[in-house]
């Protein structure tokens, strides 16, 4: 089985891989890539602790051969914010308690980032059916929803300001 | 989480993807969204020893054309969920899209892969035969339409044969007062189905029932058709009564398998409920005018 090489646009930096078909593109990211904020829950695309964005939209890592990512930007909790301070949405999820130990929370975050940008005055219940696929065993979910709805909330006192 | 090795090929259009199965010997699989197929190769219940990746081989077009929806085989379930022209022409197809998995699997499945897994709690099946779809094939000796009630054979078994890859799927539109509505039950979001019924319902201008289709589908090892026992509602106003005895006679009726998630006596119990309900709707939805499709995230 050949190995092929493929390159990505990994939260803005390019990198390069020698990849064997069979390795997902989690496996890469975490090994390969230096990337290990990306977390293997279930490995059968359920759990959501592996999201990344791929092109902007969120997928299951753990589900994608890094063969297929070839050419593609891949963003994961990283890519959100600089090195140094948070993402508005982490400080939230901060501030609210919204991560207990913390290993759903990458996915958490893309998720609802990636919903946020394309629904803004997002609600409650709207917000609850787009996480619906990522699982937190640890915090029940409301300090996740109501730290998503703080975010939310400073997301339109910006816009107001404006 | 290990997939076994496999070789991978990458098809340029459908043509290309055929001879590489044919290359690729009777194991080879076609490789489209991966999110049936890729978590049995981690599972190690599935080791293909070549993989046609599919994903460039066409453009993922939504048409309306002769009175059918037609839609590219690459067409992703988020867009089926999300695309206007599928929303306003095919509701019950959106409304079906927004139940399954997860928002990640909706953003890398797609509706061809999904009719050729042949996953016998597949919505898009259940909805695929409700319509009358047809899937049109290609395989070596050139293109050919199967009907969506004679695609899927039993469970993960469909009747294409391994160097064929579908490429396309169209959908029939009904016009005038026409209403439709697809319900499922899981235990949680984005499990399979335990239960399914997907409904279409037209009435003439007086409210009396003139087309009724019901489909049951995540109960036996495939979609199982209950439209002859839907006609008993065609030539009149479709009454509460009627409805809730027709959905009894079919839940006594339909052959439901066995399933981790429940016992065969609650299920029946719920097909009964999901076609009462289903019918229901798709009946209110057709009396006011057809427009329908509910958002993500719906349970029963």
């Amino acid at each position: 089985m050949s190995k092929h090489q493929i390159s990505l646009l990994l939260n803005g930096q390019p990198i390069e891989a020698m990849v064997e078909p069979n390795m997902s593109l989690l496996e890469v990211l975490r090994v390969e890539a230096g990337a290990p904020e990306v977390k293997l829950g279930c490995g059968e695309g359920v759990c959501g602790t592996c999201t990344v964005l791929l092109d902007g939209d969120p997928v299951n890592s753990c589900l994608l051969f890094a063969v297929q990512a070839d050419g593609r930007e891949v963003t994961t909790v990283r890519g959100l914010a600089g090195d140094v301070e948070l993402h508005p949405l982490q400080q939230s999820f901060l501030e609210h308690a919204g991560s207990q130990c913390g290993f759903c929370t990458p996915g958490m975050l893309l998720t609802a980032k990636w919903y946020l940008d394309g629904h803004p005055t997002a609600g409650r219940e709207e917000l609850r059916a787009a996480l619906a696929g990522n699982l937190c065993r640890c915090t029940g979910y409301t300090k996740i929803l109501d730290a998503v709805e703080a975010y939310r909330d400073s997301l339109a006192e910006v816009s107001h300001v404006d | 989480m290990y997939s076994a090795p496999f070789e991978y090929l990458r098809a340029g259009s459908w043509e290309d993807a055929v001879a590489q199965l044919q290359r690729g010997g009777e194991d080879a699989h076609v490789l489209a969204g991966g999110q049936s197929l890729v978590p049995m190769m981690m599972l190690g219940l599935a080791a293909p020893p070549v993989l046609v990746d599919v994903g460039a081989a066409d453009e993922r077009t939504i048409d309306v054309r002769d009175g059918s929806l037609v839609l590219s085989a690459l067409v992703r379930h988020v867009e089926l969920e999300h695309s206007e022209l599928v929303r306003r022409t095919c509701p019950m197809l959106a409304e079906a899209a927004g139940y399954i998995g997860n928002v990640r699997v909706r953003h890398r499945g797609t509706i061809g892969g999904s009719l050729a897994h042949g996953e016998s709690t597949a919505e898009l099946a259940t909805v695929a035969v409700a319509h009358q779809a047809t899937v049109r094939v290609l395989g070596p000796s050139g293109r050919r339409t199967v009907p969506a009630s004679e695609l899927f054979v039993t469970h993960l078994t469909t009747s294409l044969e391994p160097d064929e890859v579908i490429t396309g799927v169209e959908f029939p539109l009904t016009a005038g007062h026409s209403g439709s509505c697809f319900l499922e039950m899981t235990r949680r979001a984005g499990d399979f189905a335990m239960a399914e019924a997907a409904a279409t319902v037209s009435l003439d201008v007086d409210g009396r029932c003139t087309h009724a289709r019901l489909v049951v589908g995540a109960v036996a090892d495939r979609p199982t058709d209950v439209s002859e026992a839907a006609r008993a509602l065609v030539g009149e106003p479709p009454a509460d009564a009627a409805i809730t005895e027709l959905a009894r006679g079919v839940a006594e009726a339909v052959e439901i398998g066995p399933s981790v998630h429940a016992g065969v006596g609650y299920r029946r119990e719920m097909v009964a409920v999901l076609i009462t309900r289903a019918l229901g709707t798709a009946i209110s939805r057709a009396a006011s005018g057809g427009t329908a499709t509910s958002t993500n995230g719906h349970r029963v």
